[in-house]
């Protein structure tokens, strides 16, 4: 089981941001089977926190909340990132300061 | 014939000015950006280091949506407990050519496409490069966007450091988590008379860059930072991916919260509220890592190349990507006066950014990610040691003060003369 230290929630600073999200597909897409060691690595280097463990340990992953940054790409490329795009044009976030 | 002359991907620094440069040459060219404005999918710290931009546009200051004149730099170790911090001001940073600025890249970075716009290119919004087309050589010849094939003589990859075109414009593989940082951002607004009195400086129009090593990272490869915008603080941490993924005790945005947190930190951004979080990647890892710069029909500049150093004091990559930006303008539009844009023909691109201030320092710096990864005294050991040698000289108890040397030379022997020494040493070699 994770050891990772969690105590901040930031879906209210990510909800500060201009997201326009695409319902239709996911922009990033992970493999089937995904070993613990692999998706820690994940929820360390994700600085959206978009790939979680719920209250029950299950792993979740929500696009939604992108920043486009690629760092899981680099992190798990080889391993459980199964798909890396940008989000359709026009899609995903929007930063209005940068 | 082709739809245009160039295409430029990517409206950021080194894309708008390359469009500019080009158009200003008389040629016709195409900025392709995938963000509904420039910008859009852009973030900086961040400071512009202002040299490179007054040689492309030297009324800049005039016109350009930049925040505040840096004009006091901060760097510090900052321990659990305590915080060691040089702090640097000095009339040779107002100077012309050695200023720098705080920007925040989206209105920074739509005014720079305005200008490629106002000189001529044409730029398109909202669109994304799928991939490139190549003609039966292999010659990039153009573009495939939105479904359409539009072609062009030359093609500038300026689309950043998470290109996903430029493995197969010059066989780029995916960059190893050893060279790459995760950068992580907040802006904080807060009224500008309030930033100015935190960071003493004299007007609203004056600001501070402040960087830190040590427990801003909790101890791993990387650091915080601090730039102060007119009406707002960017705050936030950069760390290398490979060091964090595999070691640390907690993720990014945990350690950008307790950051925030930190009794150094705390009291800059009290009662600021945040507007945006950002996340944007880095490349470390200097010349090792940098693809081949050109090849048939293609060319690439800013960080879709790695043109970026981080020396830990000093963190630069707009300055590389606006000079490399106008070298590529101005070589793109030789190029095509000859008629030729094969690989060999685009040497002159090469030639012209080993000649600049570009490659001179990236071959200079070559050394230092190296070091920076193997140094990890200096996020661990030498903020503890600097907070145990201010304790000694300004903490005063009462109790009979033994002599300086018999305090501190523990302090020195637990890290190690040796070690310090080697540091040292490596980090000026490095440097």
């Amino acid at each position: 089981m994770s050891s990772i230290r969690i105590e901040d929630n930031i879906d209210g600073f990510l909800g500060t941001n201009k997201y326009e999200v695409d319902e239709e597909s996911a922009h990033i897409e992970l493999t089937d089977e995904l070993p613990d060691e692999e998706f820690d690595k994940l929820i360390r280097v994700c600085p959206g926190a978009l790939y979680r463990r719920d209250e029950e340990g299950r792993k979740t992953f929500d696009y939604a909340g992108c920043l486009e940054c690629g760092t899981c790409r680099i992190a798990c490329g080889d391993t459980i990132i199964a798909k890396w795009e940008n989000p359709q044009p026009t899609m995903g976030v929007e930063y209005r300061y940068g | 014939m082709a739809d245009f002359d160039a295409i430029v991907v990517g409206a950021g620094c080194a894309g708008s000015v390359a469009a500019y440069e080009l158009a200003k040459a008389g040629k016709s060219v195409l900025l392709v950006e995938r963000g509904n404005y420039a910008g859009a999918k852009n973030m900086t710290g961040g400071r512009i280091y202002s040299h490179s931009l007054k040689k492309v546009f030297p009324y800049f200051e005039e016109e350009a949506p930049l925040e505040r004149r840096i004009v006091r730099e901060r760097i510090s170790l900052l321990a659990p407990d305590a915080n060691t911090t040089v702090d640097f001001t000095s009339d040779e940073m107002f100077k012309e050519g050695q200023d720098s600025y705080s920007v925040l890249r989206g209105p920074f970075d739509q005014w720079l496409a305005s200008k490629a716009e106002e000189a001529g290119a044409e730029a398109v919004y909202g669109i994304a490069v799928e991939s490139l087309m190549k003609d039966d050589s292999g010659k990039v010849c153009g573009v495939r966007a939105a479904g359409d094939e539009i072609t062009a003589d030359i093609v500038l990859l300026c689309d950043g450091v998470n290109s996903l075109l430029t493995e197969e414009a010059v066989g780029f593989k995916r960059p190893g988590p050893h060279t790459m940082a995760v950068g992580i951002k907040q802006v904080i607004k807060l009224p500008a008379s309030v930033i100015t009195d935190h960071v003493l400086t004299a007007s609203d129009d004056e600001g501070a860059a402040w960087l830190f090593a040590g427990d801003a990272t909790h101890g791993h490869i990387g650091g915080g930072f601090m730039y102060t915008n007119r009406d707002s603080i960017s705050l936030g941490l950069v760390a290398t991916i490979s060091d964090l993924m595999a070691n640390a005790s907690t993720p990014i945005y945990q350690m950008l919260e307790d950051f925030k947190r930190h009794p150094a930190v705390a009291p800059l951004i009290r009662g600021g509220e945040v507007v945006e979080h950002s996340g944007h990647m880095v490349p470390e890892g200097g010349l090792n890592m940098m693809p081949k710069m050109v090849s048939d029909g293609v060319l690439l500049a800013g960080e879709s190349a790695m043109m970026c150093v981080n020396l830990g004091y000093q963190v630069r990559g707009m300055d590389y990507a606006i000079a490399a930006g106008q070298i590529a303008g101005i070589e793109a539009a030789r190029a095509l006066d000859k008629g030729d844009t094969s690989e060999a023909a685009l040497s002159g691109y090469v030639n012209a950014l080993e000649d600049s201030f570009v490659m001179k320092d990236l071959r200079q710096f070559s050394r230092f990610p190296h070091f920076m990864e193997s140094t990890t005294r200096i996020f661990n050991e030498y903020p503890l040691l600097a907070r145990d040698v201010m304790n000694r000289m300004f903490i005063c108890d009462g109790s009979p003060v033994p002599p300086m040397r018999k305090s501190i030379m523990p302090m020195i022997k637990n890290v190690g003369i040796l070690n310090i020494a080697k540091d040292a040493r490596g980090g000026l070699k490095a440097l």
